[in-house]
């Protein structure tokens, strides 16, 4: 399968996972759904018979709150059965809100609260290091998660200990739970941020399988310093009516919601079918 | 009951005690690492970083990130020591330290080090008498105040292969010394030090000493006084406060922190629970830190010898 056939089928099945719950962080689950694709399809070395396989990628989640579509693309990689994807957020389900790594196969970090993922990968790629193992760090933050101090903690460790197997990945869509973040609070232009935290730094279209594949392979080539890809994204990608929403952080699907979530349900199954 | 150290006379520096094993555990076990946060001259391990370059990780002043990069760690496989001043690991960084290292089930060792008064002339900003109450309220932490250098020594080696949160409460230089090299400690398991048949005193930390001394006085008034080293906060041992309550009638708590949330609380909820005595609680109360001698701040916050015995004959009238 290609990643673009993979991102179908992970949009898809958020998509669904999301509208049986009838509520969710469906605008931040729809914009990493390209990465998520190139990475577990093309990139990561990870064996979901054995989540905890010690040679593996590490795949951190900052933003735990787009669980939904990471837990979209663990169940269609067979880390556990698709049918589960329907008990997101049941009582006592192992697939909560936010990323949990007690509850839920192939999640190598508990997240949620907001800037802590980033330290927490710093932390797994500086452990290998130490270890002298060539495993690789990915880290998955928001544009508005950036607002967090924490982050920036985070980066300057990475840097100042030449954290070259890590990847952190941007996305960048430009909303948070309040609105634009450029007007909830501004946080600049982020490429020259990283770059004075000497980071390996790129801009790229963050819905593009191809692009994303080539910059994620030029960042890990790149030695002595950790790498930062700016994912250029859309809240919301896929659904046309929701993208961009300010209010598609977190939503309650009305009918007319569940009307289109249905409408893109078949679109997408259609297209997986071909 | 211990055969504990009664003439009194100091300790090695529990800050010496510290680098030094974290070296002998580094040598003996490679997945032992050490992080710090701009504090590795004041807590005494830039001989473990000369020792072990790759495995001594100065964060720099950042204690939120460091309690992640703990985190991280931990996932690797690795045991991370992570110390700073008890405010600085445990209020500076809460959140961090119960989501990404309690929450997340990680395993790590927190040392937080100048406990309560000890802090002296950093005064108010650096002084913790709260952090026993923020890691006590961490699901399946396991929390500790050291009361002597070789029970620090014994239960950092001990507790090194057990997996989960251990809070270990310091003061970084001197006190008064306690135990022999041959005693054993028991996670969870009180150790005491003296019996008797009126009061039970349950102390940790430099309170330890407090209640010993209390007890010469006591007796010399014809009241004889059990003391109870703590030093395990929780779990609290259960078994032996009942066993003492019954015995005694009055139970004292005396602890170098705020009376909220920290050992008097702790065997409060057990006695009141098992096996309810009058209780008195000797620690700070409704009040911040601030600079002084240990002398003068002891005598401020009522956590002398005296104020214990003042506090066991008000629970005895």
């Amino acid at each position: 399968m290609n990643n673009k056939q993979f991102s179908a089928q992970i949009r898809l099945e958020t998509l669904k996972e999301l509208q049986h719950r009838t509520f969710g962080h469906i605008g931040g689950s729809m914009s990493i759904v390209e990465l998520l694709s190139v990475l577990y399809n093309d990139i990561m070395h990870v064996d979901p018979k054995n989540p905890n396989d010690p040679t593996r990628d590490y795949l951190v989640l900052s933003k735990g709150h787009a669980g939904p579509a990471l837990y979209a693309t663990l169940a269609l990689k067979g880390y556990f059965p698709l049918e589960m994807l329907k008990t997101l957020n049941d009582n006592g389900t192992n697939l909560p809100s936010h990323a949990d790594k007690n509850k839920t196969p192939g999640i190598d970090m508990t997240t949620g609260s907001l800037g802590q993922g980033l330290s927490a990968a710093v932390g797994i790629a500086k452990g290998l290091k130490i270890q002298g193992k060539d495993n690789r760090v990915f880290a998955i933050v928001g544009d508005g998660e950036l607002n967090e101090g924490q982050c920036y903690e985070a980066l300057i460790f990475a840097s100042k200990h030449h954290l070259d197997n890590l990847v952190v990945f941007v996305d960048d869509n430009k909303l948070q739970l309040d609105g634009p973040t450029k007007e909830v609070s501004d946080i600049g232009n982020l490429d020259d941020r990283f770059r004075s935290f000497a980071f390996d730094t790129r801009r790229i279209d963050g819905h593009n399988e191809e692009i994303i594949k080539a910059s994620t392979i030029d960042a890990l080539n790149k030695k002595g310093m950790p790498s930062i890809i700016i994912l250029d994204t859309i809240k919301g990608k896929g659904i046309k009516e929701f993208e961009n929403l300010t209010e598609n952080h977190h939503m309650r699907f009305s009918e007319d919601d569940n009307q289109l979530l249905d409408k893109y349900i078949a679109l997408l199954e259609g297209e997986n079918n071909e | 009951m211990s055969n504990y150290i009664k003439e009194v006379t100091k300790t090695k520096e529990l800050r010496k005690v510290y680098g030094n094993t974290l070296i002998d555990m580094m040598t003996k076990d490679e997945r032992v690492v050490a992080l710090e946060a701009d504090l590795m001259s004041a807590i005494a391990t830039k001989s473990v970083q000369d020792t072990f370059a790759d495995r001594l990780i100065n964060c720099g002043i950042q204690e939120a990130n460091m309690m992640g990069v703990a985190a991280g760690l931990s996932v690797t496989g690795m045991i991370p020591f992570v110390h700073s001043f008890g405010i600085f690991v445990t209020r500076r960084a809460y959140d961090q330290l119960f989501l990404s290292l309690g929450y997340a089930q990680l395993n790590a060792r927190i040392i937080g080090s100048d406990a309560g008064v000890s802090a002296t002339h950093n005064g108010g900003t650096h002084m913790p008498f709260e952090d026993l109450a923020l890691v006590n309220a961490i699901p399946n932490s396991i929390v500790m105040e050291m009361s002597d250098d070789t029970m620090f020594e014994q239960l950092l080696k001990k507790t090194k292969d057990e997996y989960g949160l251990y809070y270990f409460r310091i003061v970084r230089k001197e006190m008064r010394k306690l135990y022999h090299e041959d005693q054993t400690f028991e996670v969870g398991k009180g150790i005491v030090l003296e019996d008797g048949s009126d009061v039970t005193i349950v102390a940790s930390g430099i309170m330890v000493d407090e209640a010993l001394k209390a007890r010469e006085i006591l007796a010399k008034e014809g009241i004889d006084a059990a003391v109870i080293d703590m030093f395990t906060i929780k779990p609290i041992d259960e078994t032996l406060l009942v066993e003492y309550a019954k015995k005694t009638k009055l139970v004292v708590t005396a602890e170098n922190h705020n009376v909220i949330g920290g050992l008097g609380t702790m065997v409060s909820q057990c006695i009141g629970e098992q096996h309810p005595v009058k209780m008195r609680h000797i620690g700070v109360k409704e009040s911040f830190g601030q600079v002084g001698t240990k002398e003068y701040l002891q005598e401020v916050y009522k956590l002398r010898a005296v104020d214990i015995v003042e506090a066991v004959k008000d629970g005895l009238k």
